[in-house]
């Protein structure tokens, strides 16, 4: 398959300290990429990079064949790389609704057209009885649905998802392995997430990514990774095994 | 367009605006000049506080230095109308054109270099102060002394060189008011009006829905400062004269913002309601006062103080939203 996202040798450092360092990965096209590692291993820092929060140190990032290191966040967006904030950002004062319309104003200007769009991306996520909610008034579980719905009202190719299963009960997380694998297989779509929680990144994973101090110390497929041992020591911990 | 505008306002939103409309348009036939003068007032504070509320309360950037674009845009009609016989309308553009460029600069020098909240604020305090000070200075407008419009009795009215009774600048702030109104409903249904408001919500969540918040945050204040020029050219020709110690003051800004602040930041009937509560009954009150024979001149600074502690406390979103719940004036679907 061909790559969609090439990270190749990117480093970023925040006076002195190095949150990412030397990490290269490739994500398949319609692959399900996780990365996962310990609390501080730079996997949001890692994040922010492909987003365009950060432009990296060092390396190169490319996109569908093209240079995305270095742009801004909305520019990165708008070659179709849509994003969620691990601590969930919705827009409290608007409606769920306009939360999902500001997002689909991107491909389509005209408000009532994107109004049309939100409303089906709602349905898509169990939404749409709530969408005239204000959405600082949903739950946790809402909430991380909105923002997986607004990200994808922006029709991206690559969706990055930042623990949008922290926080959630066990009926929640399965609802979202739900959501994740069904915009994977139904809509092509193709995903990179953070995830702390095992039992979700192996049952929806394609191929894992383990970070740890900022550096990649194991990629493969899922099973093939948790028995690996310097993924055992430095994040799963040995009883895991 | 007109379809458009209306796309998706509960009917009956529609009628009662149209009522309120009807009653201020014959408005006087009923009422003395007195109540004229007071309804000049209240409609030149909704119509700034309108133009305010486009930066503030759309894109979420507070700026404290609004009496700088009222007084450009007095000052530059009124100078071309002293010197030239230019006619105020004539002079709006230009006016509107000089307002815009000095909101763009200070937005550029704001927004390209992350500047926003409190910073944003004093940055606009900065240039209305330092406006007022430069006018200060300027014996082309007078200087300190002021600027003075020639005032002779009008017994009939010039729209043209806007020269006349009250009942003229009634309807010229009423239609003024009306327009604002119209333009600021529409730009919050419009795409422009959508990301203004992911931008006052969030902006870095709203930078990574692809919306390139430099230029909207432009797009903000280079509206809202030629929106408030007009305010400014009425201000000089219904007042006649100008101080760059009273037109460009800090309070003047202040003042434009207690409305909407009141009434509801962000809403489209909060200036309006705010405009209407603040100076309708601080007169009142002044009017109440003075016929009980008490003579307070600072009974109105202490009214705004008690209004705006009570809003701050009580209501926090201002008074609209809560009217707004109870008329059920929220939107609806149109299919609904």
């Amino acid at each position: 398959m061909p790559a969609l996202l090439e990270v190749t040798g990117i480093s970023k450092n925040f006076s002195g300290l190095r949150a990412v360092a030397d990490v290269s990965f490739t994500v398949p096209e319609s692959a399900i990429f996780a990365v996962i590692g310990p609390n501080g291993a730079g996997k949001t820092t890692l994040f922010n990079l492909i987003a365009g929060v950060f432009a990296p140190n060092t390396g190169a990032i490319t996109f569908c064949g093209d240079r995305i290191d270095g742009l801004r966040p909305d520019e990165v967006c708008r070659r179709g790389v849509g994003r969620t904030f691990q601590i969930v950002r919705p827009f409290p004062g608007l409606s769920v609704e306009d939360n999902v319309t500001v997002g689909a104003l991107l491909r389509h200007p005209d408000p009532a057209a994107a109004m049309r769009r939100a409303h089906d991306i709602l349905g898509r996520l169990d939404l749409f009885d709530k969408r005239r909610h204000l959405a600082g008034a949903l739950t946790l579980p809402d909430r991380k649905r909105l923002e997986v719905a607004r990200a994808l009202a922006t029709e991206p190719k690559l969706l990055l998802l930042d623990e949008v299963m922290a926080g959630l009960r066990p009926t929640e997380t399965d609802r979202m392995v739900e959501i994740i694998r069904k915009l994977n297989t139904e809509a092509g779509l193709t995903i990179l997430l953070i995830e702390h929680v095992m039992r979700a990144v192996m049952s929806v994973a394609t191929r894992v990514l383990v970070l740890h101090h900022g550096a990649a110390i194991a990629e493969g497929a899922p099973e093939a990774v948790v028995r690996e041992p310097a993924v055992i020591e430095s994040y799963l911990g040995v009883e895991a095994v | 367009m007109i379809a458009r505008l209306l796309h998706g306002v509960p009917r009956h939103a529609f009628a009662l605006l149209a009522a309120v409309l009807a009653v201020l348009v014959a408005a006087p036939v009923f009422a003395n000049d007195y109540v004229l003068t007071i309804l000049i007032l209240i409609l030149y504070s909704a119509y700034a506080g309108q133009a305010w509320n486009i930066l503030m309360g759309f894109a979420g950037q507070l700026s404290l230095g609004h009496a700088l674009y009222v007084g450009l845009g007095a000052y530059v009609t009124a100078a071309l109308y002293v010197h030239f016989g230019i006619g105020p309308w004539v002079g709006m553009p230009l006016a509107i054109l000089i307002s815009v460029a000095c909101g763009a600069i200070i937005g550029f020098l704001a927004f390209r270099f992350g500047v926003g909240g409190v910073y944003f604020a004093i940055l606009t305090i900065a240039f209305s102060e330092f406006t007022r000070i430069g006018f200060d200075h300027i014996d082309w407008v007078g200087g300190s002394s002021g600027l003075f419009l020639p005032v002779a009795n009008y017994t009939r009215n010039d729209i043209l060189l806007l020269r006349g009774q009250p009942v003229m600048f009634y309807y010229v702030i009423l239609a003024l008011t009306a327009v604002a109104f119209v333009i600021c409903h529409g730009l919050l249904r419009s795409r422009v009006g959508y990301y203004w408001q992911a931008i006052r919500e969030d902006e870095p969540a709203a930078r990574a829905l692809g919306i390139n918040t430099f230029r909207y945050k432009m797009i903000a204040i280079v509206i809202s400062a030629g929106m408030t020029a007009p305010a400014g050219v009425f201000y000089a020709f219904y007042y006649n004269n100008l101080f760059p110690e009273q037109t460009f003051f800090i309070l003047r800004s202040i003042e434009i913002m207690l409305g909407p602040v009141i009434g509801g930041v962000g809403t489209l009937f909060g200036p309006v309601i705010g405009a209407f509560l603040l100076t309708g009954l601080s007169e009142a009150l002044q009017e109440l006062l003075t016929h009980v024979g008490l003579e307070t001149p600072g009974a109105k600074r202490v009214f705004y103080g008690v209004c705006l502690l009570l809003v701050v406390m009580i209501l926090p979103n201002g008074i609209w939203p809560p009217i707004a719940r109870l008329l059920r004036l929220e939107r609806r679907d149109p299919e609904t």
